[in-house]
């Protein structure tokens, strides 16, 4: 500001907009020692062999290749990739069906709307412990049906080595769907009257207006869902400790729960370490795409 | 109110800490959270305060492996509680190495605890570079096989003796529509029970040789495989306990739907609490009935370094409190466990402890893999058992393979 109305010569490129600047300073330093900061000395500890307490004591890969030969951390991944591409699929169909339902102009709309929601206002433990219950044998759905007479009736998916994550990603896309419908639904509202005019006066029929003209004009709406989806995908934790705690056995084991369990119950930073930066590369290997997409290539085509 | 007397009521809120200095604070955290085990721990706390000072508890509920961390974390980020509960051994080797906890030499040369804790094994797991830094407070064996009698009336075959006979009597109490053997789904419960079944049925130097020496051919060799083929049997006859929790396991047995379970005397609390009687109503079998041996594994307070002078005195009182003679009995008769001294009078002890305490004054005694092992191994032994008895097809041959793996990796 100061150079800026003294107004001799050219102002100092770095002191404009100077008190904006110094606003910013303490979010900047946030953003660098602590996100920065602390990823790179937790990559850097992936490579040392602390125990319970950092120590610089390097030793190459050994975390990293104990990792890739740990069969739980295996089925961690196995699992992560099987729940993370249904959940992907199943939100976004289930969520722009919803949403494309619910723009059909219906009656009480909003308490639909506020309906579908309110699962997402719970935390993944409340979503958890209910569906906990609800696909409990003895007191969930499998006892209602068999108390209404089907009793050879089986449906006990935490309690089955081989299902045991479909009944984690039934839980997910209970407490899920419903922010995708909103994100959806508000795409939706934000497609002019006109378009869909022009389609009927064409005589297009609906489904084909909504897959060749709707969906490629949401593809912002559609990017930012995937990327909210997905990295709630990579971190999640609390649904798995709350439904099943791992079991049966280690079956329905996650990535990120292997990190807390060897950081903090093994003693062992650094196999912790080198299981959250495999972590970090997952992370990373979704948002870099994106980002280039949004931020980089966009503003070219802008 | 006016200015005048609002400071006065300030100077009055601070003032107060300081005029009741001695008696001070104490907070102390542990996973004693069970029926039996927070009758015990209310002993402490009952006889702490009989000093003077105050006992603030800290009781972290679930298992020690969720308390753990959070105590760690506690310790490393510079908030220290006044005193803490570990399993003796090597969960707290680092905190000591880094410096963050307190030596107690002076109190136990003071107090003679060199010649009163019994056997001199537990005092070595607190001693490290020659210092003394923990108190251990019991001992608790996991050499236990606990049954339900009213399960095998039911049944119709008579209590077993030993692990054979169990064995033998599972497809009968199955009939009966009882589960032989709760095992919780918890993974350190499952871990613990394969290496009881080493000491009572490969021996205590088999035991030995795998956990203390590490010495991973006697892991991959026979003697083990027939261990497994032991743990083969205990994952069928564990099918259908679906309860998590180790209580809710032993709840299991005392109301008679499961036949037995194999857990650490802390189980003992627990029958009690529910009013059965050892020998009437339920029957214990320690070294399974075949092996009478019992590792001196167990719980130990440590005192982190404080900087408040006070509290630090307080910290010797309770350090010093906790060994006490009377303490010992009443915290031991209602946790189950054997009291670390030999001098103390147990004659209120049922037949379960007595049964521990002459197999003790015999010395049959070992150490326990909390003391051999460290956490990084005891969890990958964790994974690989959890695994094994929920996934009935894993052989027993292909377990003992990654078992023998771990042990080479061991430390």
């Amino acid at each position: 500001m100061a150079g800026h109305t003294r107004g001799s010569g050219r102002p100092n490129q770095w002191l404009r907009n100077l008190n904006a600047k110094l606003a910013s300073i303490p979010m900047i330093l946030t953003a660098v020692v602590i996100f920065l900061g602390g990823t790179i000395w937790t990559v850097v500890y992936s490579f040392t062999n602390s125990k319970l307490l950092p120590r610089l004591s390097f030793v190459g890969l050994d975390q990293y290749e104990r990792l890739w030969a740990a069969p739980r951390w295996l089925m961690s991944v196995q699992n992560l990739a099987i729940y993370g591409l249904l959940s992907l699929i199943f939100s976004l169909a289930i969520g722009f069906l919803l949403a494309a339902l619910m723009d059909q102009k219906i009656r009480f709309e909003n308490t639909f709307r506020t309906i579908m929601l309110y699962p997402f206002a719970l935390s993944f433990i409340v979503t958890g412990l209910v569906w906990q219950w609800l696909l409990n044998p003895e007191y969930g759905i499998q006892s209602v049906v068999r108390s209404l007479g089907w009793t050879s009736f089986a449906f006990d998916p935490l309690y089955n080595a081989n299902i045991v994550i479909y009944g984690i990603l039934i839980a997910a896309l209970w407490q899920g769907t419903g922010l995708v419908m909103c994100l959806m639904l508000a795409g939706l509202r934000g497609i002019d009257e006109d378009i869909w005019k022009a389609a009927r006066v064409d005589g297009i029929p609906m489904w084909k207006t909504y897959v060749f003209v709707i969906i490629p004009m949401m593809r912002g709406v559609f990017i930012t869902t995937l990327v909210i989806i997905a990295s709630g995908i990579v971190k999640v934790y609390d649904l798995v400790v709350a439904q099943t705690s791992g079991g049966p056995g280690i079956a329905s084991e996650v990535p990120a729960k292997y990190v807390y369990d060897y950081m903090f119950q093994a003693q062992n930073l650094g196999q912790g370490f080198a299981a959250s930066t495999m972590m970090l590369i997952t992370v990373a290997i979704i948002i870099v795409p994106w980002a280039y997409l949004e931020f980089g290539g966009g503003r070219k085509r802008a | 109110m006016n200015l005048r007397s609002f400071a006065a009521a300030l100077a009055v809120t601070v003032a107060l800490p300081f005029g009741a200095a001695n008696a001070t604070d104490l907070e102390v955290t542990h996973w004693w959270t069970s029926g039996g085990e927070a009758a015990a721990v209310a002993e402490l706390a009952k006889a702490f305060d009989a000093t003077g000072n105050h006992w603030v508890d800290g009781a972290i509920a679930g298992a020690g492996s969720t308390a753990r961390p959070i105590m760690v974390s506690r310790l490393t980020g510079g908030d220290p509680m006044g005193a803490t509960q570990f399993n003796h051994g090597r969960q707290a080797e680092e905190l000591v190495e880094a410096g963050l906890m307190r030596d107690l030499t002076d109190v136990a040369t003071k107090e003679n605890w060199k010649d009163i804790i019994r056997p001199a094994s537990l005092l070595d797991s607190c001693t490290i570079d020659g210092k003394i830094y923990c108190a251990p407070v019991n001992i608790h064996s996991w050499q236990w096989l606990w049954l339900s009698n009213a399960a095998f009336k039911k049944a119709g075959v008579d209590v077993p003796k030993n692990w054979d006979e169990f064995v033998a009597a599972a497809p009968a109490l199955e009939k009966a529509g009882i589960v032989p053997l709760a095992v919780g789904g918890q993974a350190w419960q499952s871990a613990g029970a394969f290496d009881v079944l080493i000491v009572a049925l490969a021996g205590k130097d088999t035991f030995l040789k795998v956990f203390g020496d590490k010495d991973e051919e006697v892991a991959a060799g026979p003697e083990i495989a027939k261990v497994f083929k032991a743990a083969d049997d205990a994952r069928r006859m564990s099918k259908g306990t679906n309860v998590q929790d180790w209580n809710q396991a032993t709840n299991m047995v005392i109301t008679g739907k499961a036949g037995g379970q194999i857990m650490g005397d802390w189980a003992q609390g627990e029958f009690q609490l529910a009013g059965q009687k050892a020998g009437v109503d339920y029957t214990c079998l320690p070294g399974l009935g075949v092996n009478e041996v019992i590792a001196t594994g167990g719980d130990a307070f440590y005192f982190p370094v404080l900087k408040d002078e006070e509290k630090s005195k307080a910290q010797e009182v309770l350090a010093s409190t906790l060994l006490n003679p009377a303490t010992q009995v009443a915290f031991n008769l209602k946790k189950g466990s054997l009291p670390v001294r030999g001098d103390v009078d147990l004659a209120a002890a049922n037949d379960c402890m007595k049964k521990g305490l002459d197999i003790l004054a015999k010395g049959n005694v070992i150490q326990w893999t909390d003391q051999l092992l460290s956490a990084d191994s005891q969890k990958q032994k964790e994974d690989l058992f959890s695994e094994f008895f929920a996934n009935p097809s894993m052989t027993p041959e292909e377990a003992q393979k990654r078992f023998a793996d771990i042990i080479a990796s061991a430390d």
